[in-house]
């Protein structure tokens, strides 16, 4: 058995892919006035970082996955990725 | 007998007064009760109330769902007591799973502070068991995340089962279907974005919310008797 460890992930959510984001939708159509032009697909969410003490880096992920689903995602409209980063 | 309905209050609610004075008007016993109680053990109903449950931190709803007295509310809804969100407490129920669908930021991102015409779509919800479909409302809105959205199956299901309850007459916010409120299959849980507590005298600019209030007071009175 290995000790557990504590890991940094990373958790990110956004809209699902056909929900439409008012955010951005803005951030994109202001681009081109600070002259970025040539931008496309902007689409906003969130991130966490966490630390996770867990005994492996797959079970970190897991619970990281789970804690995403129930409470950082709405799953209605958003989906979630979870990396481990360390 | 009056029937007894519970105001839940949230940290950050602040609307719970209004509903209370508004439900009392409609003719019931109203009593706040603080998320953090766990029964409802004596009330024939529950409204969650609009603002700002838990600072709406994360997304609106997202953390009011876990508050001790949500499962109490929970219980109450499955067992067939009227139980009405209005704004904050739309979201809230939602986020609980209590009724279908999310609510969005609205389109053009800007907050709505408005007197906006909706549409009584279904009578078979407790808030609307009073009115004749058709109807119109002139009710006050207060919100940034009101743009209803669910996807296409669950809204083809909310139309099927006549579970669309309002909708706006010139959709303000981007909600799917012009909805403005929906109701569970039993239609005893009712959540909508306008707020009928503030249209309840005409010195307020319109007492059009008084008649689905009224509605919902007396779907408590049968539920108490039923129950």
């Amino acid at each position: 058995m290995s000790e557990p460890s504590t890991y940094s992930v990373l958790v990110e959510v956004r809209l699902r892919p056909g929900i439409a984001d008012p955010q951005g939708a803005t951030i994109e159509r202001a681009l081109p006035a600070l002259g970025f032009e040539g931008v496309r697909s902007v689409r906003s969410g969130k991130a966490f970082r966490l630390e996770v003490d867990a005994p492996s880096a797959d079970d970190a992920a897991r619970r990281a996955g789970e804690l995403a689903h129930r409470l950082l995602a709405n799953p209605v409209i958003e989906e979630s990725t979870v990396t481990v980063l360390a | 007998m009056a029937p007894r309905l519970g105001v839940v209050v949230f940290p950050g609610s602040n609307c719970e007064h209004d509903v209370v004075a508004a439900l009392e008007q409609a003719g019931a016993r109203a009593d706040l009760v603080w998320h953090g109680d766990r029964s409802l053990a004596g009330f024939d109903g529950v409204v969650v109330p609009g603002g700002f449950a838990h600072g709406d931190y994360l997304r609106p709803g997202a953390i009011a769902r876990f508050s001790p007295v949500m499962a109490a509310v929970g219980d109450l809804a499955r067992a067939g007591a009227p139980v009405l969100g209005i704004c904050n407490g739309f979201q809230v129920l939602t986020e609980a799973g209590l009724l279908p669908g999310a609510l969005q930021k609205n389109r053009g991102l800007r907050f709505i502070c408005d007197t906006v015409e909706v549409t009584v779509s279904s009578g078979r919800s407790a808030l609307t068991r009073g009115l004749e479909p058709g109807t119109v409302l002139r009710l006050p809105i207060n919100h940034f995340e009101g743009n209803y959205t669910c996807d296409d199956s669950t809204l083809a299901r909310l139309v099927e089962e006549d579970r669309v309850v309002l909708r706006y007459v010139d959709n303000p916010n981007g909600s799917t279907g012009d909805i403005a409120g929906v109701c569970n299959e039993a239609g005893n849980v009712v959540g909508l974005m306008p707020h009928p507590e503030r249209a309840t005298e005409e010195l307020l600019g319109s007492a059009d919310g008084l008649p689905l209030l009224e509605s919902f007071v007396a779907a408590s009175a049968s539920a108490a008797v039923t129950a």
